[in-house]
C-alpha cells in the first residue's frame, strides 16, 4: 500500500471514529439523565405521591397531587392559547402573506423563541397578574402559551411550505377555493408534521419554571379555581430541590420523573394517532 | 388519418387555419372555446403573443412545440391556473360557450374546465376520496359511490381498483395514479379537459393506455392536450397547433399539419430539425 493511500485510510478512519464518538456522547447524556432520574425518582415514588397533598413543613411523606393536576391544567391552557395562534399564523405566513411581511413575522417569532423564559414570565406578570393583583392559573397558562406560539408557528409554517405545489394546483383545478384547498388538502397533507411541531412546543414548555414563578406562583394546597395560584411540577421541583430536607429532595426527583412520563405519554398517544391516515410519500 | 378526423374534415368544421398569414376563425357554434388576441406576461417577460385559436367541441386539440414555446402557459390560461403565479398578466379574450372566462367566477370556471397535470398528483387520501373530492367540495348531492364508480370506469381504472377503493392512492403505479387524476377531473363532469403533458412521467405501456383513453373521452368532453411528443399528437388529436416562441405558427387538422405543413418552421420542427 502506498503511503498516500495509507494516509487517506487513516484520515477516513480517524474521522469516522470522531463522529461516532460524538454521536455516542450526545446520546449518552440523554440516557445518563434518564437513568439518574429513574434511579432516584423511581425509588422515591409511591402511591401517596399521586394522591396526597404536600405534607406540612417538618413532616415527612405527603405527595404532589395538586402539582400534577396543576401542571396538566397549565399545559392545557397554554395549548389552547398558544397552538391556535401559532397554527393560524403559520397558515397566513405560508399561504397568504407577501415575502416582506413573512420575513418580519418570521424574524420576530425567532426572536421571541430565543427570549429568555424569565423575561416572558415578567411580561406575563405585568399583563396578567399585576393589573388584577392576583397570581393565577390563567396567568401561568398565558405565560406558557406565549412560549408555544413561536415554536408552533415556525415549524408549522415549514411543514406547510413543504407540501408539494402540485397538490395545491390539483385542488384548485377542481374548483376548490384557496381556503378549501388549505383546509381539505394542504393541512391534511402536512398534519403529521404539524402535530409533531405542537408536541415539541408542548414538551418544551412542560418543564418551564421561570415563567410560572411570576404567574401561577405555587400552592401547597388544591388550587381553588382558574383565578387562584396553583402548584405545578417544575416549580415544586425548584422549591423542593432548594430545600434543606432529604425527604423533599427525593420528592423533587420523583416529580422530575412524573413530568418526564407526562411528556412521554402525550408523545406516544399523539404518535399513535399520527400513524393512522395517509401521508404524502417523500 | 383516422376515420373520425376524415369525417370531421369532410363536414368542414373549418379547421381554424390561423397561420401567421391567414387569421380566419371558425363558426363559433362548433367551438367550445375561442381564444382571441391573447397576450401573456410573466413579470416583464412576454411569453404569449397575440394567440388566436378555436377549440372544437368533442375533439382532441393538441398543442405542440419545443420546450419554452408557451404551450403549457397557453393551456393554463384556459382554466386561469396562470393566476396562481404572482406577477402574471393576461390580455385578450377567452370564450367558453360564448362567454368570456376572464369575467367569470374562477372556482365556477374550474369546475367546467378540468385539468390533469404533468406528474400524477393524487391527494393523500384513499382512491375513493380522491375521486369524490371534487364532488364533495362542490356540495354534490349525487350518490357518491355511483359517481365515483362512473368516473373510474370512464378513466378505465375501475376494474383495477374496485376491490381496494379505500387504500391509499399512493399505492397505485404511476400510470394508475395518472388515470386516477383523470377520473378525479372527470367526476365533476367538466365540459373541457386540459392535459399538460399527461404522459411525460409515464412508461410506454401506461402512455398507450392513457392515449387510448383520451380518444374515448372525446364523446364525454372536449380535450386539449399539451405534448412534446409529436407522434402522440399525431396519434390522438384531431387538430394540432404548433407554437414557437409564444406564437401560434400553424393550426390545422392534425393529418394536414403533419403531412402538408404550410409554414417552413412547422416542417422543420416535425421533421426533427430542431426542438
Amino acid at each position: 500500500m502506498n503511503p498516500r493511500l495509507r494516509w487517506r485510510k487513516f484520515v477516513s478512519n480517524f474521522m469516522l471514529t470522531m463522529t461516532g464518538l460524538c454521536a455516542v456522547v450526545a446520546v449518552s447524556v440523554l440516557f445518563f439523565i434518564l437513568g439518574y432520574l429513574v434511579y432516584y425518582g423511581g425509588t422515591s415514588i409511591n402511591w401517596n405521591f399521586f394522591t396526597k397533598l404536600p405534607a406540612p413543613v417538618g413532616e415527612t411523606g405527603g405527595g404532589m397531587a395538586n402539582a400534577i393536576v396543576g401542571s396538566a391544567k397549565l399545559l392545557a391552557l397554554a395549548t389552547l392559547f398558544g397552538v391556535p395562534i401559532g397554527f393560524l399564523g403559520a397558515i397566513y405566513l405560508a399561504e397568504f402573506s407577501g415575502s416582506k411581511v413573512a420575513f418580519v413575522v418570521r424574524y420576530a417569532a425567532d426572536l421571541l423563541n430565543g427570549a429568555p423564559s424569565i423575561v416572558i414570565g415578567i411580561f406575563a406578570f405585568s399583563i396578567a397578574v399585576h393589573p388584577f393583583k392576583q397570581f393565577s392559573t390563567l396567568a401561568g397558562g398565558f405565560a406558557l402559551g406565549i412560549m408555544m406560539v413561536p415554536i408552533t408557528l415556525r415549524s408549522t409554517e415549514q411543514f406547510l411550505l413543504a407540501v408539494p405545489r402540485t397538490l395545491r394546483e390539483g385542488a384548485m383545478a377542481l374548483g376548490a377555493s384557496k381556503w378549501k384547498t388549505i383546509a381539505t388538502v394542504i393541512v391534511p397533507a402536512a398534519y403529521r408534521g404539524i402535530l409533531t411541531a405542537i408536541l415539541l412546543a408542548f414538551a418544551r414548555v412542560a418543564g418551564e419554571t421561570a415563567p410560572l414563578l411570576f404567574t401561577a406562583l405555587g400552592n401547597r394546597y388544591w388550587s381553588r379555581g382558574w383565578t387562584e395560584p396553583t402548584a405545578s411540577l417544575p416549580v415544586m421541583i425548584y422549591n423542593y430541590g432548594l430545600s434543606p430536607y432529604e425527604d423533599w429532595h427525593r420528592q423533587a426527583w420523583a416529580a422530575g420523573l412524573v413530568l418526564l412520563a407526562l411528556i412521554l405519554i402525550t408523545n406516544i398517544v399523539a404518535r399513535a394517532i399520527l400513524s393512522r391516515g395517509i401521508s404524502v410519500p417523500r | 388519418m383516422n376515420a373520425f378526423v376524415r369525417q370531421a374534415v369532410s363536414v368542414n368544421i373549418t379547421p381554424p387555419v390561423t397561420t401567421a398569414a391567414t387569421r380566419e376563425t371558425a363558426a363559433p357554434a362548433e367551438m367550445r372555446m375561442t381564444i382571441s388576441k391573447v397576450n401573456f406576461w410573466y413579470g416583464a417577460k412576454q411569453t404569449l403573443f397575440d394567440i388566436n385559436l378555436g377549440i372544437a367541441t368533442s375533439k382532441v386539440t393538441a398543442l405542440i412545440g419545443p420546450s419554452g414555446c408557451g404551450k403549457s402557459t397557453l393551456l393554463r390560461t384556459l382554466d386561469r391556473m396562470h393566476e396562481t403565479v404572482r406577477h402574471s398578466r393576461l390580455e385578450g379574450v377567452i370564450l367558453l360557450d360564448g362567454k368570456n372566462i376572464l369575467d367569470q367566477d374562477v372556482t365556477q370556471l374550474r369546475r367546467r374546465v378540468g385539468m390533469v397535470f404533468q406528474r400524477p398528483n393524487p391527494f393523500p387520501k384513499s382512491i375513493f376520496e380522491n375521486v369524490a373530492y371534487g364532488l364533495r367540495i362542490n356540495g354534490s348531492k349525487l350518490p357518491m359511490a355511483d359517481a365515483v364508480e362512473k368516473s373510474l370506469r370512464h378513466a378505465a381504472l375501475w376494474d383495477e381498483v374496485k376491490d381496494h377503493l379505500h387504500k391509499s392512492a399512493y399505492e397505485l403505479s404511476g400510470g394508475q395514479q395518472q388515470r386516477l387524476c383523470i377520473a378525479r377531473a372527470l367526476a365533476v363532469e367538466p365540459e373541457v379537459l386540459l392535459l399538460d403533458e399527461p404522459c411525460s412521467a409515464l412508461d410506454p405501456i401506461s402512455t398507450a393506455k392513457i392515449e387510448e383513453l383520451l380518444v374515448q373521452l372525446k364523446d364525454l368532453c372536449t380535450i386539449v392536450t399539451v405534448t412534446h411528443n409529436m407522434q402522440q399528437a399525431a396519434r390522438i388529436s384531431d387538430f394540432t397547433a404548433f407554437l414557437l416562441n409564444g406564437q401560434v405558427i400553424e393550426f390545422s387538422p392534425t393529418p394536414h399539419l403533419f403531412t402538408k405543413p404550410t409554414d417552413p418552421r412547422t416542417e422543420a420542427y416535425i421533421t426533427g430539425r430542431f426542438g
